[in-house]
């Protein structure tokens, strides 16, 4: 006998199990049109691979994902890939989601499958790997990918594995009715996460109210060491922390994980699928759902496939739409109301709910609550829920974290015994959306602050960077016109300069004495041999030396004298002004006095030179 | 007589040294540096560097703010942020001064691709670096980091960036607040609130429903 331990608080809500567990599993057959959310799990959404149109086959995947946390999606039937669009999905904010949608074609052909029966011999990350590709998410409610679940970090040995079969929330049926057919599966699926996890105790829980379950499951496990726990009935026993309290006594420190205590918990169903995904190679394309309610006529369980609409589950338990008030998905403790029948059931949907007018009732109104304490006594996770509703109400969500607000577990206990009938866990859903929302603007805004800052420091940095090249370069300036000051100095004093000059513009001197030369031959050679074009011979002349292009045009078109005459007035005009400046900047004792001596040099020199052009320009043609 | 008032003299005398040597000691042990007001004014600021406040950014205003500026020049931040720097201030919450904006719903800009001609001048204007392109090449806004402050708008040439308004997602939705139906003493209750659990009901109705 499997010592067990207690928590506090729970409830005892009426069971309406009875309704649903007398008929056997029955195959939910092919729906119209399947379809399948690329997002059925926490983590990030699957990738799709499939375009519409495209024929896809039993099992193939249909949508993959990277190497985040996800897991493949697969065609539950074969058939034809209508269409990938938003889709409403079943999430309580009755938004849409992008889905694939998949017309079957009735013949069921799979894909090839490999099944792996020896799966001993492999190494354990390949089978990991294995289910990860089966598409197996926890069926239990919140689909976290179970791959990564049976993949504690290494400092974290798991030593009791727990097979949550305790099934708590009333009118659900699916694992009971699961452990009752499939023990086998089951006892399967826990040998392979046993080998996986190699822990020291391997318990099933099971809630009391389910003898049919205990004594298939009993039978099953004939022989092996797992211990199968018969826990009493009260809600939530079935909640993870609840279960693991039960059956080990110890407590998931709050915010943590089992793993942090030795301990992991997974669902029947996920048991099942796992078995399924390595004995047979089959992905997880159905499960077993509940479908019940007084709306029904033949209530009972159905086994599933992934995508199928909510209407065509209800068509097969014979529903009275007349009778249906209220369409649940979930538990009536936990679940939320489905707005309309065309939604696709999914992976982690475990009970369909449809209620009658007097059966789940419209909320009775909001009362002022009466401090009667009832609450904190149901509450399975010993928090205060009267406080946490009232800091929840004056949105002062700081303080309702202060007191735990995240380790509840929204079972609804509270609001179940609440005799002013508060809808007590929907604030605290609120409270803990709005803390998450502003932890993620927190967030946001940090990081936001963050590339303020580092762009402020980037544009400081390239204004100083600017400054201290504009800086390096009138410093450089400044060096440069210091050492020619030096320079001509010293020249001045060697009496360098005046050679200096004397020399370039002897040079010059040299230069033009050659072309004219050179323009003479031409003309020579041209009188000579009219014939021959001594263009080629013109043309370099006439480039040679452009900058005294004022003497050039003299030899090369003979220029008329007035011409000449007006560029000497010109260079005679510009020296004036020149002399003038320089006279300016020697009274003012600007620093540019040499700079404008030496232009004024330059004109003289350039008058000197127009002066003679004239001159030759009236003897040559008397030469001529 | 003397003797004890002597030696109550210098008893204090040497109590007021050592704590004075103590204190002294730790003024420049414990020293802090900057100052710890505005770090703590600008972690309430929304980081959006709008400049909607008058001051270039939320660090200048949170420094203009320690000095004595008006708490109610943030419309990004709204009511909740006034409120909050209130509580830290230790000041009566003011309403949002309506000169420098109203408050609006979360945005992001959106550059119009085709019709962007890569001049990068909002590039420039971005105060978070969040958009991305070069000279004569396209340029996008990466959403993530855009804080929706409005700044590239202006700038740009050819108005091709729009302030969309963000709407939540499947993704990014959160639960209400329950609404609070009025009670009517007899007569049917409101119509049911349609997203309310199933245990969020009255307990006698559900009594009779097991029946």
């Amino acid at each position: 006998m499997t010592q067990l331990w207690n928590f506090g608080g729970g409830v005892h809500p009426p069971e309406n199990k009875s309704q649903s567990n007398n008929r056997p599993i029955r195959p939910a057959g092919l729906p119209a049109k399947l379809i399948l959310p690329l997002q059925q799990h926490i983590g990030e959404p699957a990738r799709c691979i499939v375009e519409p149109g495209q024929k896809v086959l039993k099992g193939e995947v249909i949508a993959q994902v990277g190497n985040g946390m996800g897991v493949p999606v697969h065609a539950p039937t074969s058939g034809t890939v209508e269409r990938i669009s938003l889709e409403p999905v079943p999430h309580p904010s009755g938004m849409s989601d992008t889905c694939v949608v998949l017309i079957p074609d009735g013949e069921e052909r799979w894909c090839e499958l490999i099944p792996q029966p020896e799966y001993r011999k492999l190494e354990r990350d390949q089978v990991l790997a294995l289910i990860r590709q089966g598409g197996i998410v926890g069926l239990g409610g919140a689909g976290f990918p179970t791959n990564i679940k049976l993949r504690p970090s290494v400092n974290r040995k798991v030593d009791t594995l727990i097979l949550n079969g305790a099934e708590c929330e009333p009118y659900i049926t699916a694992d009971d009715m699961t452990m009752r057919e499939k023990a086998d599966q089951v006892m399967a699926g826990l040998r392979i996460m046993a080998w996986l996890l190699r822990p020291a105790r391997v318990v099933i829980g099971i809630e009391e109210n389910k003898p049919e379950a205990i004594a298939a499951l009993r039978q099953a496990a004939e022989g092996s060491k797992t211990e199968i726990a018969v826990i009493p009935t009260i809600y939530p026993s079935g909640g993870e922390k609840q279960l693991i309290q039960i059956l080990t006594g110890q407590e998931v420190p709050s915010g943590g994980i089992p793993a942090d205590i030795g301990v992991m918990c997974q669902n029947i169903g996920t048991a099942v699928a796992v078995a399924d995904a390595i004995l047979q190679g089959k992905p997880l394309i159905s499960r077993v759902m509940t479908a019940t309610g007084e709306a029904l006529a033949e209530p009972g369980n159905f086994e599933v496939l992934v995508g199928t609409p909510t209407s065509h589950l209800l068509t097969c338990a014979g529903v009275d739409k007349q009778r249906m008030s209220r369409l649940v998905l979930g538990g009536p403790m936990m679940g939320y109301t489905l707005p309309n029948t065309d939604i696709p059931l999914i992976k982690t949907s475990n009970c369909v709910i449809a209620a009658s007018a007097s059966e789940l009732p419209a909320p009775a109104p909001e009362q002022p609550c009466i401090r009667c304490g009832q609450c904190a006594e149901v509450c399975p996770m010993a928090l205060l829920p009267q406080q946490l509703f009232w800091h929840a109400k004056a949105t002062e969500f700081e303080k309702a974290e202060h007191l735990n607000l995240f380790d509840c577990i929204e079972c609804g206990a509270c609001s179940y015994v609440c005799p002013s009938s508060i809808p007590l866990v929907q604030y605290y859903r609120f409270a803990k959306g709005e803390i998450r929302l502003q932890r993620a603007e927190q967030q946001k805004s940090d990081r936001a602050r963050v590339r303020f800052e580092a762009r402020q420091q980037r544009l400081d940095r390239e204004q100083q960077e600017k400054d201290q090249r504009r800086k390096d370069r009138a410093l450089a300036a400044a060096k440069a016109q210091e050492q020619k000051k030096t320079d001509a100095q010293t020249s001045v004093q060697d009496g360098t300069i005046s050679d200096e000059r004397a020399g370039k513009s002897a040079l010059v001197e040299q230069a033009l004495a050659r072309k004219k030369a050179k323009a003479a031959a031409a003309a020579s050679a041209k009188r000579a041999d009219p014939s021959t074009q001594s263009s080629e011979e013109a043309a370099p002349a006439e480039t040679f030396a452009p900058e005294n292009a004022d003497k050039i045009p003299a030899v090369e078109t003979a220029p008329s004298i007035e011409e000449l005459e007006q560029q000497l007035t010109q260079a005679q005009a510009k020296l004036k002004k020149m002399q003038s400046m320089l006279e300016d900047a020697r009274s003012g004792q600007a620093p540019n006095v040499d700079k404008l001596e030496r232009a004024v040099d330059k004109n003289t020199e350039r008058v000197r030179r127009a002066q003679q052009a004239i001159d030759d320009a009236q003897t040559t043609p008397q030469q001529a | 007589m003397w003797t004890s008032i002597i030696i109550a003299v210098a008893v204090l005398l040497g109590l007021a040294a050592v704590f004075g040597a103590l204190l002294g000691f730790a003024a420049e042990r414990f020293k802090v540096e900057g100052n710890p007001l505005v770090d703590q004014i600008d972690a309430l600021l929304p980081q959006t560097q709008c400049g909607q406040c008058g001051f270039p950014g939320c660090r200048p205003y949170a420094e203009a703010i320690n000095n004595g500026e008006a708490i109610n020049k943030c419309p990004p931040g709204g009511e909740a942020t006034i409120n909050a720097l209130a509580d830290l201030l230790d000041v009566e919450p003011q309403p949002l001064d309506a000169e420098h904006g109203a408050a609006q719903a979360k945005r992001v800009a959106v550059i119009r691709e085709d019709e962007c001609i890569g001049c990068t001048k909002c590039i420039q204007a971005c105060p978070v670096d969040a958009i991305l392109g070069a000279a004569k090449h396209m340029h996008t806004v990466i959403e993530s980091e855009c804080t929706g402050c409005d700044l590239c708008v202006e700038p740009c040439p050819v108005d091709c960036i729009d302030m969309i308004v963000i709407e939540p997602d499947i993704r990014s939705w959160t639960w209400a607040p329950p609404v609070v139906k009025e009670v009517v003493p007899d007569g049917e209750p409101a119509a049911a609130g349609s997203r309310l659990i199933a245990t969020d009901s009255q307990a006698e109705t559900r009594e009779a429903s097991l029946l």
